[in-house]
Formats: structure tokens, C-alpha cells, sequence
């Protein structure tokens, strides 16, 4: 083995190509050592997602969408080079040659060339603001394009040209799509699918033109051009977008003498090898079995295939199946199968809800005991069980139309047990059931240690749901409890008890306790029970029944620092502060002898309070007029805004107005976690505002709004919720969001963690705050109204109440301070002294602590 | 330094003072001019209702216990520390997760005054 391995030491890869396929096969590659890989990539840029590529015009940006970067490869330790486009091969001397004269020698040479979009040969083509849509510099065009064109079409009513479309129409141009067949998808939807699926799509806005050839692009009248349709009709465009389907890019191998296909394609056996052996193609370039595959996962299984041949491993690629779920400009989109019932004594059923705008058709073979195929618009929920019977030759219920029928109570739902091993849960990453549960007896000990191992879900995330499930009723049967007791007091999760407090209108943590609860309860459900009676009930948090449940910086309103002092964190709504207010915060801070620093919320945190110093210090902010910043708190801590309209030169709304809003009408909302805002006032995002729990982004129109940021120890940009809301609407969808997740989400879950773990994810959620798919949106209006309505600062309803001050002394006892807390000097101001530093006394008097520690820091300064 | 004194029932406070289910601080001193820090908790629904435990956290090296929150693992009363969290028995001063046992003192509710016996 080792001989063997000394051997391939030498061996030299070369990859030609880096979309998502040649990446992949450098991934796969690049797990055994021995190789030294080279990429070249006629690109500037380095692999990216091409199946995601028009959220860049929802927000995202060519980082958001990269597969890899410069420094992965380097760890990887691939060798590679951009702007490298291979213009030669010499099969004899087996070495590329590129553009610019490097050759490059290789023992081994992979194909990964991809396609290109086809453009018929239509008179006018050529001209400028005729484009395609294909690649990011593609987009980029695009959009500078689409700023001086009112009008765009697209060519091509394929699933890639209604993409497009979407794409037009998210830059704000009245949008048509021009299709030669008679309907939409012809490849993947039949007629009727087609039918319902082109009501939906003009239903949005967008215009529909089937059965159209278009013959010449000529000037326009009212637009910059016209098409003129073989039928004597015109369109009138300013923006012309091609995307009737693709080509394979070829053209080395048909140079360099590789065996072609017909029509195109370079020629690969199952070992996706071509004509010379020593030459693989992988993707959307290769032709395997006379046919090309213009999707992402059979990609991924040539890639998988290549590089376990070149490594002397068994595999084998022999087709894939071409099932594919998306959605289409909101639409859902399924596909499997024989759509289209081509197999010979095929039957169908067909369910049509036109009102609702629900089309689904399953194809079954004549015994009635398989499932061929099936096509399902507007509602994609069952897409797959119906792919799992597919795939796995499962046999069909006795009446199979139960699969597509609207009754939710007689189902025939496939539970995740009847799968074999073999079925594939994750088809871009060609993961099986089998594989998960490998995961799972290798150590996996949740949903995301299964997916971060066996990379399922990570691809298209069609099929998150369903890793889910396998993985928990793995977990389940292997007694591995799907444990959602929050601990030994409760066997119920934060969501159960928020519905049992709500319901049973339970207002202490006794009563929960004694009803429902076992023990004297602990660190952990305490603050829970807290922060739910304090969501439901809004009681000012420190009321007697409640005093004991809270976490210390609750309790005294502050973060207690590692040597038992605290901060003290004033709420400067937006980061807005009147120079008046700046100089108190420095007055109190210097007479107290506190550390000042500026925090990354745009505040500013004063360090180094003792317990009995942080009634007098909150005396003095309340009455300047300052309230509490909530920054100990499972609550909101700040909306980060930049100036907007007001004073930028780019700012296109009031973003301050909106930031300031927003932290007031939300602050002392207790929630599962802390929470944070951001709002920008264009789309420079200043304000990082897509880092944020909620993130807000100004346009023309209105705002877009982001849920689910986070930055952090797992940053995640927030998905793009909605666009272009006004005012009123923007608040209302924020109320709901935020109470559903004060609602749902786990002790300690940040938004960010919530969304990946909301089943159904971004879709589910649009659908519960924007088509009250629960009918909660009323109920979860009037609940934030009421919390808004009965907000109180916390800080002063404290100072005002001799009762509760009581906490703030030291001890019962004496009024001696605490000497273990001592502080030293350093960059003018104080810090807590280590081990080392402290003076061994037993107790001083604070108040001369206090004098001397004040002189000593005057004196240096 | 240290001068031997003999123990006694000492009144510290009000039974008033204590906080239902929650701790407060108090201050040992002795004639010898010893003083220690401690922590009392009041849980009435557990057997022996009144603790008092050292209120020096051992790993967090701060005087916080008595800021911690209360409750029971395993049907053992314990505080968890304010700072990292690690539980302390009540009844024998033990740390359930790491090796550190602080001290614990006889404590009782004596015609409504909280008496310590140090």
C-alpha cells in the first residue's frame, strides 16, 4: 500500500475548470494527500453557487455566493490560478497549454469546462443590451443594463429563463418571457402543470408569450428594441436576456481530437473517462450515454466518480436521477420522474385546485404498484415521499391518489422507517440513509453533527427536512432521546412552557413549579420561566415571586464582570446622543472612577460598579434623562443605524428615524436570546445591518427587511424576508417575527440558529407572517402591542422602591464594601487587579477605598 | 494572627431580611478581628430551609455566591455560581463538577432573628 502510494506521490492532477462541479472534484480530490492538483479557471473568480445566483440580486454578494476561497485552497494545498484560460492539449506529452503560454504538466487531466448559454442565431443578437444569464460578471451586466431599461425579456421559458425573469423583475423592469414551445418547463412539467404554472407567474406581473419564434431583433418605437415574432406580432424591449438553454464547452476536445458526441459533448464512459484514458470529463461538458446533465447533484456524482478512479478506488457513475424541487418567483416547482407519462401503459391522477392555485399529478405504472413520475405546482409538500416511493421502488398505498389528495387526516404518509439504507436522502451529495446512520454510529450526536459529516443538506437544502427526520428517528431508536426537557425539573421544552403559561394563565414560577415541575428547580429553567412570564405577562421583572428566578445581571440590572462588579449600560437608542447627555455619562463616570469604553452596539459601558454604587449611579442617569440599555438582559440591546437621508449623500430613507423607532417600540421585549437590530440607510449596509437579528436595508421604495443575522462565534447573514415594505408594514411584520420567536424558539437560541432549525425554514416563516398560514398573526399583534404598551424601565422603577434597594447592600450586616474587589491602573484608568496584584487585607471601608483609589487615578493622570 | 475564640449563636439579621428562594451576604467578625464573608439562603420548600455557605467563589475567585440562583440538582439543595455556574451543595459545601468544597456553618431562625454559630 505504501509502495502504491510512494508511486502516485508523483502523480500530477489537473483540473480544467472551477464551477461547482470542478470544485467539487477538487474537494474530493484533495482529501487524499498524495496528489498535487492543479486548478485553472478562465474565470476571475474562484468557484461559486450558480444554482443560488439570483439571490445576488436579492442582496447577497459574490462573497456570499463563493464555494471557496484563495486561502481554502492554499490549507487544501491545491495549486491554482484564475484568468488561466487552456487553450491546448498535447495528449503525447500530456500537458495544457493557456492564453497567456504557461503549460502546465499533468499524468492526469479533468474536464470540467462546464456550458455556456445558447443564443439562437437571431438577426440583431449581437447588439448591446442583449445579454445572458450565466455567470456573476453575466449579473453584473445585467444590472447595469437594467438602470437605463424600462422593459426586459426574457428568451427562453425554461426553468433557467424563468430565473431570469425573476431576476429582471426583482431590478424593477416591467418583465415578458418569450417561449417557442406552446408552454413554460416544457422538460420538466406537462401540460397542465404548464397551464397553472404560466396563471401563476402573469398573476405576479409578469407577462407570458408562448409559441413564439422570434425572427429579428430590430430599433424600437417606444423602447430601445423590438422583437418581431415569425407570427407578425412585435414586443417592444429595451432589455433582451437569452436563456434557451445551454451548450456544452467543448471546444478542447473537439480540437484536441476527444471523441464528441453529435450534437456536442465530450464522450465519457462510467469511469467519466473520454477517448483517452487519461482524460476525464465531469458535468455539464460530458456526454454520458448520449445525454448531457444540466444539473448540479449528477455533477457532483461525476466529480465523486473521477477523482475515486483517479485514486484507484472503485465507482461508477450510471446516470442520475433529473427530479428537481425549486421555486420560481415564489412559486413552488416540483418535478420526478417521468413527468410527462412517456412509459408505455402509464397511468396518471391528477389533482387541480385552480382557486388556490394547486396543480399535482403523480404517474404510476399499469399495475398501479409503482410510481413513474410526478408534477407539482404551487405546493411541493409532498415532494419527498412521492421521491423516496421513485426512487426506492417502493410499493404504492392500495389507492395511490391519497399521495396528492388535500386530506390531511387519511394520508398515506411514508414514515422515514420504510426507507432502505440505500435510498438517497441528499441527492447533491449523493448521501444515503445508510450513510447517516454511519454518521450517526461514528458519533453524531445531533441533526447538525449528521450534517456537517456527511455534508447532506449542505448542496440545494432541498432535502434538510428530511435529514432531519431520518436523523431523529435514528436518534429515537436508538434510545438516543431527542431530549427537549430543558432539565431535570421540567420534561417539557421552553415552547411547551410558554404554551402552558400562557393557556393555564400561570403568573409565578411556584405555581409552575408545583403544577407541572418536580425539585426546587435550578440556573437553568428559572431564568426560562422568567423570561416567559415576563414575555407573557410583562410583570416589571424584579416583583417579589419573580426576584429569585432571575440570572445575577438581571437581578442587579447589569452584567456582573469576572471580580463580581458590573457594568452599567445606558440605552442610546440608534447610537443618537445629544453632547449634553455624552458629558453626564463622563461625569458620572469619572466621579465614580469607572472604565469607559465604547461598546460595538454604539453605546457606551461604564465597568467597575459595585453592587452598592449602582443604585446612586442610576439615580443620577435617570433623572439626566437616560434609561436602562437592557444590555444584561435575554432582550433587545441595540438597533445599529447609520445617519441615512438625513445627512448622507447615498442615504435613500430615514434610516436613524426608522433605528430610533424601532429600539423604543421594542425595548424590555424578553426573548429566548439577546436580540439585535440593524438598519441602513441604503445599500451600502453601513450598519451591517444583515449581520442582525433584524436587519433592515433602505431602498427607493421602501425597506428590505433580513431576518435571522448574526455575527459572532457562527456568523450567518440574515435571509432576505421581504422588499421594498413601507413603514407600517415593515413594524407589523417585525412584531410578528419577533413574537413568534419569543413563542418558539429555544432557551438560548439566537434567531440566527432558529431559522436553520425552523422546519421549513425562510418559506414557512413568510408564510406564517405574510399569508397567516396559522392564523396567529392577530394574536401575536395584540401580544407585542401589549408589551409595548406596558414597557417600564426597569432601572427606575428599582431606585424608586426602598424595598428593592435593599439588594444593592453589600452585606445585611455591616456596610463595609467588599475587599477583594481592587482595581489597578492602566491607559489612565481602571481595571481589575490579578491575583498577584491584590494587597492582603482583610476588609477596608469602602468609602475610603473609594477616595484613595479616586486620588491615586488623579494624581497619575 | 489568629486568636482562638470560642464559637457562639450569633444574630445577624432579621428573619425579615431574608429573600424567599434567594441569598443575601453578611459579614463574620469576631473579637479576635477575624472576618469572613458569607452567604444565607432562605428555601422554605426544602428540608432544612435555612444555608449558610461560604460566599467566595473558589474558581471564579470572587465573593458572589450569595448572588448565585438556588434550587436543587438530584434532590440536593445547591447555588450555582453567578460567574461560571458550577453547582455548590448547600448542605455540605461540595462542588458537584469540580474539585472545591467551600465552607458551611450552622445556621437557625431563632425568635425571627438568623442566628450563625461561629
Amino acid at each position: 500500500m505504501s509502495t502504491d502510494k510512494q508511486l502516485l506521490k508523483k502523480f500530477k492532477v489537473v483540473v480544467v475548470g472551477n464551477g461547482m462541479v470542478g470544485h467539487h472534484f477538487v474537494e474530493e480530490m484533495a482529501q487524499n494527500t498524495d496528489y498535487d492538483i492543479t486548478v485553472l479557471s478562465a474565470e476571475s473568480r474562484l468557484a461559486y453557487d450558480r444554482v443560488h445566483l439570483s439571490e445576488y440580486f436579492g442582496g447577497k454578494t459574490a462573497e456570499d455566493l463563493a464555494m471557496t476561497t484563495p486561502e481554502h485552497y492554499e490549507e487544501l494545498g491545491v495549486n491554482f490560478k484564475t484568468n488561466a484560460k487552456v487553450t491546448a492539449i498535447d495528449k503525447v506529452a500530456k500537458f495544457v497549454s493557456t492564453q497567456s503560454g504557461e503549460t502546465y504538466h499533468y499524468d492526469k487531466l479533468v474536464l470540467a469546462t462546464g456550458s455556456y448559454p445558447f443564443v439562437p442565431p437571431i438577426p440583431g443578437k449581437d447588439q448591446d443590451h442583449c445579454l445572458v444569464y450565466r455567470t456573476i460578471d453575466d449579473l453584473e451586466d445585467i444590472a447595469a443594463s437594467a438602470k437605463v431599461s424600462k422593459v426586459g425579456v426574457v428568451i427562453g421559458g425554461g426553468l433557467l429563463g424563468l430565473e431570469a425573469a425573476n431576476a429582471i423583475k426583482q431590478l424593477g423592469l416591467k418583465t415578458h418571457v418569450v417561449e417557442f414551445a406552446p408552454q413554460l418547463m416544457g422538460v420538466q412539467i406537462d401540460g397542465g402543470g404548464g397551464r397553472l404554472l404560466r396563471q401563476k407567474i402573469e398573476d405576479l406581473g409578469v407577462q407570458v408569450h408562448t409559441s413564439k419564434a422570434t425572427s429579428v431583433i430590430e430599433k424600437g418605437n417606444t423602447s430601445r428594441y423590438k422583437l418581431c415574432f415569425s407570427d407578425d406580432t412585435e414586443l417592444e424591449t429595451d432589455l433582451i436576456l437569452f436563456s434557451a438553454g445551454i451548450r456544452p464547452y467543448d471546444n478542447l476536445a473537439r480540437e484536441f481530437d476527444l471523441a464528441m458526441g453529435e450534437r456536442g459533448g465530450i464522450v465519457v464512459n462510467n469511469q467519466c473517462q473520454t477517448s483517452d484514458a487519461n482524460i476525464y470529463a465531469i458535468g455539464e461538458c460530458a456526454l454520458w450515454n448520449n445525454f448531457i446533465f444540466g444539473l448540479v447533484a449528477p455533477g457532483y456524482a461525476m466529480a465523486k466518480v473521477a477523482a475515486k478512479h483517479i485514486s484507484g478506488e472503485e465507482g461508477e457513475f450510471t446516470g442520475a436521477d433529473m427530479s428537481t424541487k425549486l421555486k420560481l418567483m415564489g412559486v413552488e416547482v416540483g418535478s420526478i420522474g417521468d413527468a410527462h407519462g412517456k412509459t408505455e401503459g402509464s397511468l396518471t391522477y391528477t389533482y387541480e385546485n385552480q382557486p388556490e392555485g394547486v396543480y399535482k399529478k403523480i404517474v404510476v405504472s399499469a399495475d398501479k404498484k409503482a410510481l413513474l413520475g410526478a408534477v407539482l405546482i404551487g405546493d411541493t409538500s409532498e415532494y419527498d415521499t412521492l421521491l423516496q416511493y421513485m426512487l426506492n421502488a417502493i410499493e404504492l398505498p392500495e389507492s395511490p391518489e391519497g399521495l396528492i389528495l388535500p386530506m390531511a387526516a387519511d394520508k398515506p404518509t411514508l414514515g422515514v422507517d420504510a426507507l432502505p439504507d440505500t435510498a438517497t436522502i441528499c441527492s447533491c451529495h449523493n448521501v444515503t440513509k445508510g450513510d447517516i446512520i454511519a454518521a450517526i454510529d461514528c458519533g453524531a450526536v445531533d441533526v447538525g453533527q449528521v450534517k456537517s459529516g456527511t455534508k447532506a443538506g449542505s448542496g440545494c437544502g432541498g432535502c434538510a427536512a428530511l435529514v432531519k427526520s431520518v436523523a431523529d428517528n435514528e436518534f429515537e431508536k436508538r434510545g438516543v432521546e431527542v431530549k427537549k426537557d430543558i432539565c431535570e425539573h421540567f420534561a417539557y421544552s421552553r415552547r411547551e412552557l410558554f404554551d402552558i403559561i400562557s393557556v393555564e394563565k400561570i403568573k409565578t414560577f411556584d405555581e409552575l413549579l408545583s403544577a407541572h415541575g418536580r425539585g426546587l428547580g435550578c440556573e437553568i429553567c428559572k431564568p426560562v420561566a422568567a423570561s416567559v412570564l415576563a414575555s407573557v405577562w410583562n410583570d416589571y421583572i424584579l416583583k417579589k415571586p419573580h426576584l429569585s428566578l432571575q440570572d445575577t445581571n438581571d437581578t442587579y440590572l447589569g452584567n456582573m464582570q469576572k471580580d463580581g462588579t458590573y457594568s452599567v449600560v445606558p440605552r442610546i437608542a440608534g447610537g443618537e446622543i445629544t453632547p449634553d447627555k455624552l458629558i453626564v455619562l463622563g461625569e458620572v463616570a469619572k466621579k465614580y472612577n469607572l472604565y469607559t469604553k465604547i461598546t460595538g452596539g454604539a453605546r457606551v459601558d461604564l465597568f467597575g460598579a459595585r453592587v452598592e454604587q449602582l443604585p446612586p449611579i442610576w439615580k443620577e442617569l435617570v433623572d439626566a434623562g437616560f434609561e436602562t440599555g437592557h444590555a444584561y438582559g435575554k432582550s433587545l440591546r441595540t438597533v445599529k443605524s447609520c445617519v441615512g437621508s438625513t445627512w448622507c449623500r447615498y442615504g435613500v430613507q430615514d434610516s436613524m428615524t426608522m433605528a430610533i423607532d424601532l429600539e423604543h417600540r421594542y425595548k424590555g421585549l424578553r426573548a429566548p436570546h439577546k436580540i439585535k437590530f440593524g438598519v441602513s440607510g441604503c445599500t451600502r449596509e453601513c450598519a451591517e445591518a444583515q449581520g442582525k437579528d433584524i436587519g433592515i436595508i433602505a431602498t427607493e421604495n421602501g425597506w428590505n427587511l433580513f431576518v435571522g443575522g448574526n455575527g459572532g462565534m457562527k456568523p450567518r447573514h440574515g435571509d432576505l424576508f421581504a422588499t421594498d415594505l413601507d413603514d407600517d408594514t415593515l413594524v407589523k411584520y417585525v412584531d410578528r417575527i419577533l413574537m413568534f420567536y419569543v413563542q418558539t424558539g429555544d432557551r438560548l437560541q439566537r434567531t440566527s440558529v432558529w431559522m436553520d432549525n425552523l422546519e421549513g425554514g425562510l418559506a414557512y416563516l413568510q408564510d406564517v407572517i405574510m399569508k397567516d398560514s396559522l392564523g396567529i398573526n392577530d394574536v401575536l399583534e395584540a401580544q407585542m402591542e401589549a408589551i409595548v404598551g406596558t414597557y417600564q424601565c426597569e432601572w427606575k422603577t428599582t431606585i424608586e422602591d426602598p424595598e428593592a434597594l435593599k439588594r444593592f447592600q453589600p452585606f445585611v450586616n455591616s456596610d463595609k464594601g467588599d475587599s477583594n474587589i481592587q482595581f489597578v491602573t492602566e491607559r489612565e484608568q481602571i481595571r481589575p487587579a490579578r491575583g498577584a496584584e491584590k494587597i492582603a487585607v482583610t476588609l477596608i471601608d469602602t468609602m475610603e477605598n473609594e477616595i484613595e483609589t479616586a486620588d491615586a487615578v488623579a494624581e497619575e493622570a | 494572627m489568629t486568636t482562638t475564640i470560642d464559637k457562639l449563636w450569633r444574630t445577624i439579621c432579621g428573619s425579615a431580611d431574608l429573600v424567599k428562594d434567594s441569598g443575601i451576604s453578611a459579614l463574620l467578625a469576631n473579637e479576635a478581628g477575624n472576618e469572613e464573608q458569607i452567604a444565607i439562603f432562605h428555601l422554605p420548600n426544602s428540608e432544612e430551609k435555612i444555608y449558610a455557605v461560604g460566599n467566595y467563589d473558589p474558581i471564579g475567585k470572587a465573593n458572589v455566591l450569595y448572588r448565585g440562583i438556588v434550587g436543587s440538582i438530584d434532590d440536593e439543595p445547591v447555588v450555582a455560581s453567578p460567574l461560571y455556574k458550577q453547582h455548590f451543595s448547600l448542605k455540605t459545601g461540595q462542588c458537584l463538577q469540580e474539585e472545591h468544597r467551600i465552607a458551611v456553618y450552622p445556621i437557625r431562625i431563632e425568635n425571627e432573628q438568623v442566628q450563625v454559630f461561629y
